[in-house]
């Protein structure tokens, strides 16, 4: 496979997910504040500044915006076309990457990027927004589902698949440590965290929704919702999807798939690191990491999530004699780096 | 048959109907099975087509636009229709067309005997502007230059087919005749049982063969890709349709590298072999090394891989000396020349501002006469002498006159009309012009039909998608 279009395969597999994930957060803060009438502008912006930052925009935002509020925040995470991480700049590039490779998926999985894309830029998407935010993100998410049907049952099992994968994953796990970061501020800095009130109960839920892992919690823990089981199922769960830990594992996998090297060995730098995180999400438990701080723990895990996807490339798509990768330059700056 | 009911022929010849609005026969089987579709189905099939042909991306993209926009190519849902008599006269006057230049072209490249002949004057070839010195004396792989070609076919007032112009570097189009063909299917597969119509879907697997058999010796199983501009140019979507059609590689010029005189791709496994290339690049940009030094589309070093025969290119370089339209004037006479026949197309009249009587005529006829530069393409640096102010024609005259060897004028030709959906009025004539692809490698083939193009606006005769063109599905019938 060319290394060009491996490149655009990732790249259009992550911002198909990224886009899901911006809705997903979106789309749950919004209808948690249904449940917050009362609250007053300091309590709102306590609310909406977390998001900003997970994206690591925090910045541009306030250059654009006073204040982060229920308005401001979701204009510039889903029209905004300055902001790379919106939903629209997504799936924008989702669409440039898979123009790129266009003789490489499928005719239904580029009719469906294409007619996302074009209903995200139209007119009819700003009057769905505006009648119901609630119908619009689920617009977005049922067309990533879609995508990721059509991926998993029309894209050949081979090399291109490999790094749809692996482009998921990461992106996918980046974001599961975002969100759960979101409340951090609710937490100490270090040690196991003390009952909730009725508010930060809500909130955990809502962090919870943003990674669709409302069902799975309750089938495991119940009603009750607080920030230490919340954590755990979202980092060191092997069975929940979108878990940490069930993302390092399938990322590693995949590596794996690439190379052809077996687990519990390295030829490169791509698995050795993502087979120790394996390792370490593995025989990690929740109280340790909260010792250490949540907060500084996901930093962290972040850091090493980006350096699997910088040895990829530096293994797969850069070539020493390679002058000058415009493209993943571009697109790498358009991550969102803390 | 309710929605043609009104149309009617004009002073221009009309592909469908007589002068006397009769249908012609070979349009008769489909006015009766389109008669039983209302207004309301066509506009629905209308919009499914338009919508359809979005959400594929079966666009291109318009330069000079920032936001990079892409637009379909408006495509009518009245084919053209070809009867097979009519069909076979073409395909024989493309093929014998497509045979002289190839031997122009190797001629010119080699021995130079029609210059030395003095049929055609040595000094039109040598200053054409795609002339390339350089490979005078090269052997090209199967001594093939043109291996694709585009040709423009027009009618006169009395029906009879011209050739406009021939594209012997990279034309462009054939993915909407394929695409175009797949649309009617869908939206009209009654109307298609009935008529009886020649498939065009070998079109890919015919390239392909074309490809494969240019491959440098001694290679058994070839690697062919198709090297692309990017996903900025404005017929990517074509490149990437051929490619996947084809199952080969796309390439931009980054993906490719050489090394000792071989070529190879850049892949997740490291370098691979290239052994034939379809290039839609240009001469000027394929290799920064010898041509020019600025191309960031190019790949430095494969001039010399294919110097040394390591691969191969179609089509070759410097073939656009063939569609120079300077040379475009000699053809009927190159055809003579090599292949002792009388053009089975004729050539437009055509008036060459180097030569002195014709400069002469072009001067004092300006306002009749469409002029148009050598060199250029998409409908630009041309004048349509009717049409245009005197601002404009004043222009053309001081440019004819600064660079002569530059400009060609032929009469205004009307080209023939066809019916074509017009919105609030209904179906009106439009002019249209016929590019069929004629592919030359172990032997010529030619996909039945070609890209009907259609001038939208009323009386234009402009059909270039760049300047309000459209498309028409092209069906040639059995017998």
């Amino acid at each position: 496979m060319l290394s060009r279009v491996a490149n655009s395969l990732y790249w259009m597999s992550r911002y198909i997910e990224r886009a899901d994930n911006v809705a997903r957060i979106l789309d749950v803060n919004l209808q948690l504040l249904l449940d917050f009438r009362r609250l007053n502008d300091e309590h709102l912006a306590r609310h909406w500044t977390p998001i900003v930052q997970s994206t690591g925009d925090e910045e541009d935002f306030f250059e654009i915006y006073d204040e982060a509020n229920g308005r401001t925040v979701p204009e510039y995470f889903v029209f905004n076309r300055e902001n790379p991480n919106s939903i629209v700049s997504s799936i924008a590039q989702a669409r440039e990457n898979a123009r790129m490779v266009r003789d490489q998926i499928t005719i239904e999985m580029w009719e469906e990027i294409n007619r996302i894309h074009l209903l995200a830029r139209s007119d009819r998407a700003l009057s769905i927004w505006h009648s119901s935010p609630a119908e619009f993100f689920h617009e977005i998410r049922a067309s990533s589902f879609n995508l990721q049907g059509l991926i998993a049952s029309t894209i050949p099992r081979n090399e291109g698949w490999y790094f749809l994968q692996a482009g998921k994953y990461i992106e996918r796990a980046d974001k599961t440590t975002r969100i759960l970061d979101l409340r951090h501020e609710s937490l100490p800095p270090k040690g196991v965290p003390q009952m909730v009130n009725q508010t930060d109960a809500l909130e955990w839920s809502a962090v919870l929704r943003s990674c669709s892992a409302w069902d799975a919690y309750r089938h495991i823990h119940g009603v009750d919702v607080g920030p230490r089981r919340v954590s755990e199922l979202l980092l060191l769960s092997p069975e929940f999807p979108r878990s940490v830990r069930f993302c390092v594992s399938e990322l590693d996998a995949v590596l794996r798939a690439l190379s052809g090297v077996p687990p519990g060995r390295f030829w490169n730098d791509a698995e050795k690191r993502s087979g120790r995180l394996v390792a370490e999400l593995s025989f990690s438990e929740i109280d340790d990491i909260f010792a250490r701080g949540l907060h500084e723990y996901l930093d962290d895990m972040q850091l090493k999530l980006n350096e699997i996807g910088e040895a990829l490339f530096s293994i797969y798509i850069y070539h020493p004699f390679h002058e000058g990768f415009s493209d993943h330059q571009q697109q790498q700056q358009q991550q969102a780096v803390r | 048959m309710s929605l043609l009911n009104n149309y009617e022929s004009d002073e221009f010849f009309d592909e469908m109907v007589t002068g006397e609005s009769k249908v012609r026969g070979h349009y008769q089987a489909f006015v009766e099975r389109f008669g039983q579709v209302d207004k309301q189905e066509f506009d629905a099939k209308r919009r499914a087509v338009d919508l359809a042909f979005l959400r594929q991306g079966i666009t291109f993209n318009v330069y000079g636009d920032s936001q990079g926009t892409e637009r379909i190519f408006p495509f009518d849902l009245i084919p053209r229709i070809i009867p097979a008599s009519e069909w076979e006269h073409l395909e024989r006057g493309l093929e014998q067309r497509i045979t002289a230049l190839n031997l122009f072209l190797h001629d010119i490249y080699h021995e130079q005997r029609i210059l030395k002949d003095g049929v055609v004057p040595p000094f039109y070839v040598l200053s054409a502007k795609h002339f390339r010195r350089e490979f005078v004396n090269f052997q090209v792989p199967k001594d093939i230059y043109v291996h694709i070609c585009g040709t423009d076919l027009i009618r006169d007032k009395d029906g009879t087919y011209l050739v406009l112009e021939d594209n012997c570097r990279s034309p462009s189009g054939v993915s909407y005749v394929l695409e175009n063909r797949r649309a009617m299917k869908r939206s009209f597969p009654g109307v298609f049982e009935a008529v009886g119509v020649r498939p065009v879907d070998s079109y890919s697997t015919d390239l392909l063969k074309t490809m494969e058999y240019i491959a440098p010796a001694g290679v058994v199983d070839p690697t062919v890709v198709l090297l692309t501009p990017g996903a900025y140019n404005s017929a990517y979507f074509e490149h990437t349709y051929l490619a996947r059609q084809m199952g080969i590689e796309i390439v931009e010029g980054r993906d490719l590298v050489v090394r000792d005189s071989h070529v190879f791709m850049r892949t997740t496994k490291g370098l691979e072999p290239v052994h034939v290339i379809y290039r839609r690049i240009d001469d000027d940009f394929l290799d920064p090394t010898v041509f020019r030094k600025d191309s960031v589309l190019g790949v430095p070093g494969l001039i010399n891989a294919y110097r040394e025969g390591n691969v191969s290119l179609a089509n070759s370089i410097g073939t656009g000396v063939a569609d120079d339209k300077v040379v475009y004037y000699f053809v009927p006479r190159i055809i003579k020349y090599y292949l002792d026949q009388e053009p089975i197309l004729p050539n437009v009249q055509t008036y060459l501002a180097s030569e002195d009587e014709d400069m002469k005529y072009m001067l004092e006829h300006l306002p009749e006469l469409v002029v148009k530069a050598a060199n250029e393409s998409g409908g630009y640096g041309m004048l349509m002498g009717p049409r245009a102010d005197k601002a404009e024609i004043d222009k053309f005259r001081e440019l004819i006159q600064a660079d002569p060897r530059n400009y060609i004028a032929q009469p205004m030709i009307s080209l023939s009309r066809h019916p074509t959906w017009c919105e609030e009025a209904g179906f009106e004539g439009r002019h249209v012009d016929l590019r069929p692809y004629i592919l030359y490698g172990e032997r010529t083939t030619i996909v039945p039909g070609g890209l009907t193009r259609v001038a939208l606006n009323k009386g234009s005769l402009v059909v270039n998608s760049s300047q309000g063109g459209g498309s028409k599905d092209t069906w040639v019938l059995y017998d």
